[in-house]
């Protein structure tokens, strides 16, 4: 997993509520056996037209947005399916930082998987960072993990919350199943313990 | 541990902690972990690239059920999608290389996953249940603590049979009453998610509690156990009760004799103590529920039958009145048009929140002597091989051919249509599954979510309409 330090760069601007996972990636795309690839399908109902070609007026088809490092929503953003193709798709097209009021669960877990930082703040700052990603090119956002703020293009600094064993993993590029197996001792001595007081769980090998 | 009153959902949590990290991130250890062919072949290509096998096969179980075809050979070979048999024989080369349980396509057992893990006895009381998929909720109504997960997790579960969790917050649902003629466990749950809308349970494991689930069968709590992920919280949990032992009792996979005995005792402990306290609770009367239809593409845009499309220039917030007027142009509907009455074309009885035996019955006791309207194609398709056996010994298959539905193989199907079952644009689906988002069931397809009842009373009427004026 690639590290999330600091990013600089374009935020496009969604002002969408409830943008669900098969917006985000439809199912009929979910048939892949590798993670890469999955960019072009990004939004794919918003961003093609019925016969394939671009949506002129959907905003990652306009320029500056095509570059968008930062994706800027309302609530609710990721809800629907576990698909972690929707991270995968975001990633692959670009996207680096998603910021919205609030985001489904499962899709806020995912993120962060894949390197994708998912920051919430308040709607009224979500449509002021809305109403700076209108500027265009020049409009460029800075997202700082490490002191924990986001930078407006006219430099006023907005603080966020970030859980910090994430903010760690993050920061670090580190892959959580490597940091789990630290504590392999650990859970082999729970399940001696389960073990014993629960015999009865039974073995789904029959 | 502590004498705090604790609810169910905090004493599965608490026994499954395997160790506590200084900022409250937990180590929790996971019982079942639920696998299948769409979420998991990235996951096992992560552990052969770090050389990591499967902790425990013995608490893993696989089937395939996304991509399957329901009409003709089911063998993966003959899989006509080049993608999708990919991903089903990917998942057979998994399972194999890997030592995990794998239910074969040509099982009686297999079908969707979410069906099977409870039919089976695979999934039990007080258990973690995780699976590559939202609707892994559903399992929570036999009280167990089940949750959906992303790829990357599943990789994490097979390698350590752990995931890093931070507790979620306590959210009951109580509702009360006695259900009115022609509502069911569907009606509850779709009138519970237009109450607190799809993003009102967010960070939460919500409990349903009260009478009326006391009442439901267990095929009506998982109905709404599944769409606890609709209203946005991670896992839906009911207690588990007599109704659930009878259920668990002399499955597949449960524990047997006296193993069970000593099950039911400890099950008996789990439902949250008097005086145990939660962040938050909503409470629901029957009398605020009827057959219900969804007329957007969100399960919350939810109106009784008798109902009508709301007007979005009624809505103050300039997102959501956009939002809205999205939805009633998609769904090719017009504001104030009555829900009861507009021409449906497809209908779809299945899925892991209806695919269940009981919703077979309901939807076969509406299609009893009638018959599917013309022009209307309409699809039941069994939660799972074992589903389909009892309906067909039950001569429900009968009843429904005759009517002129079509009985399919199971599979997850136009749920979301990753196998050919799909919806062409424009076409209007009465659909007894959990999610109407935005092609969803097909590119352009419009989706109505119903109960298996409804879905039948549109289907031989042609249009959606109130199941209890069919008499």
């Amino acid at each position: 997993m690639d590290k999330f330090t600091t990013l600089t760069g374009i935020a496009a601007p969604l002002p969408m509520a409830n943008v669900d996972t098969d917006k985000i990636i439809p199912a009929r795309f979910l048939k892949t056996i590798k993670r890469s690839g999955l960019g072009v399908h990004l939004f794919d109902s918003l961003r093609y037209r019925k016969d394939g070609s671009e949506n002129p007026d959907f905003v990652l088809n306009r320029e500056p947005y095509r570059g968008a490092q930062v994706l800027i929503a309302h609530e609710n953003f990721g809800c629907g399916s576990s698909r972690e193709h929707a991270p995968w798709a975001l990633l692959d097209f670009g996207i680096r930082c998603i910021i919205a009021p609030d985001f489904a669960d499962i899709f806020f877990n995912n993120s962060f998987k894949n390197g994708i930082l998912p920051i919430r703040l308040p709607r009224a700052v979500c449509d002021q960072l809305i109403e700076d990603s209108k500027l265009g090119g020049n409009a460029r956002v800075t997202v700082d993990l490490e002191r924990q703020v986001v930078v407006r293009p006219n430099g006023e600094e907005i603080a966020f919350e970030i859980d910090p064993f994430r903010k760690h993993l993050l920061l670090n590029g580190l892959d959580d199943i490597g940091q789990t197996l630290q504590h392999a001792p650990k859970i082999d001595s729970y399940e001696a313990t389960r073990r014993s007081e629960m015999p009865w769980i039974p073995a789904t090998t029959g | 541990m502590s004498s705090r009153p604790r609810t169910l959902f905090d004493k599965i949590w608490d026994s499954h902690v395997v160790e506590r990290l200084p900022d409250g991130t937990c180590v929790l250890y996971i019982d079942r972990h639920l696998v299948h062919e769409v979420t998991s072949p990235q996951a096992f290509e992560g552990l052969r690239m770090a050389g990591r096998p499967v902790r425990r096969p013995d608490c893993t179980i696989a089937v395939a059920d996304h991509n399957i075809p329901t009409v003709g050979s089911r063998k993966p070979s003959d899989i006509k999608e080049q993608d999708s048999r990919i991903q089903v024989e990917t998942l057979e080369k998994n399972v194999k290389e890997f030592g995990v349980p794998y239910i074969p396509i040509l099982d009686v057992r297999q079908g969707i996953v979410h069906i099977i893990g409870p039919e089976l006895g695979v999934s039990l009381p007080g258990m973690t249940i995780v699976c590559g998929d939202s609707h892994t909720s559903t399992h929570g109504a036999l009280g167990a603590l089940a949750f959906g997960i992303g790829t990357s997790e599943v990789e994490h579960v097979l390698a350590t049979q752990t995931l890093l969790q931070k507790p979620a917050k306590n959210m009951q649902i109580d509702v009360t009453g006695t259900l009115g003629f022609g509502c069911s466990a569907k009606d509850v749950v779709l009138a519970i998610i237009g109450k607190i809308g799809t993003g009102g349970g967010t960070g939460h494991v919500i409990e349903y509690t009260g009478d009326t689930i006391r009442a439901l069968d267990m095929a009506g709590r998982m109905t709404v156990s599944n769409m606890s992920i609709e209203a946005g919280a991670r896992a839906g949990l009911i207690a588990p009760d007599e109704t659930t032992f009878a259920y668990v009792k002399g499955r597949e996979f449960a524990p047997r004799d006296a193993a069970y005995e000593q099950a039911v005792a400890y099950w008996r402990t789990l439902p949250s103590d008097a005086g145990a306290t939660y962040d938050t609770t909503v409470r629901l009367s029957t009398a605020e529920i009827a057959p219900m239809v969804t007329w957007g593409t969100t399960p919350g845009a939810v109106v009784p039958i008798t109902g009508a499309v709301p007007d979005p220039t009624q809505i103050d917030d300039p997102g959501l009145r956009e939002q809205a007027q999205r939805m009633v142009e998609y769904m090719g509907l017009s504001a104030g048009q009555k829900l009861e009455g507009v021409p449906i074309d497809v209908v779809f009885i299945g899925s892991c929140t209806n695919g269940r035996i009981e919703d077979i019955r309901a939807a076969a006791a509406v299609a009893r002597g009638r018959k599917v309207a013309e022009g209307v194609q309409a699809l039941v398709v069994p939660g799972s091989g074992l589903v389909k056996q009892q309906a067909e010994q039950e001569g429900l298959d009968r009843i429904l051919l005759e009517a002129g539905f079509e009985w399919r193989e199971p599979c997850c199907s136009m749920c979301l249509g990753m196998n050919p079952d799909k919806l062409t644009p424009g076409q209007r689906c009465a659909s007894t599954s959990n999610r109407n988002f935005e092609g969803r069931q097909g590119p352009g397809g419009r989706t109505h979510l119903v109960s298996p009842s409804m879905a039948a009373a549109a289907a031989v009427t042609g249009r959606l309409a109130d199941v209890r004026q069919l008499g």
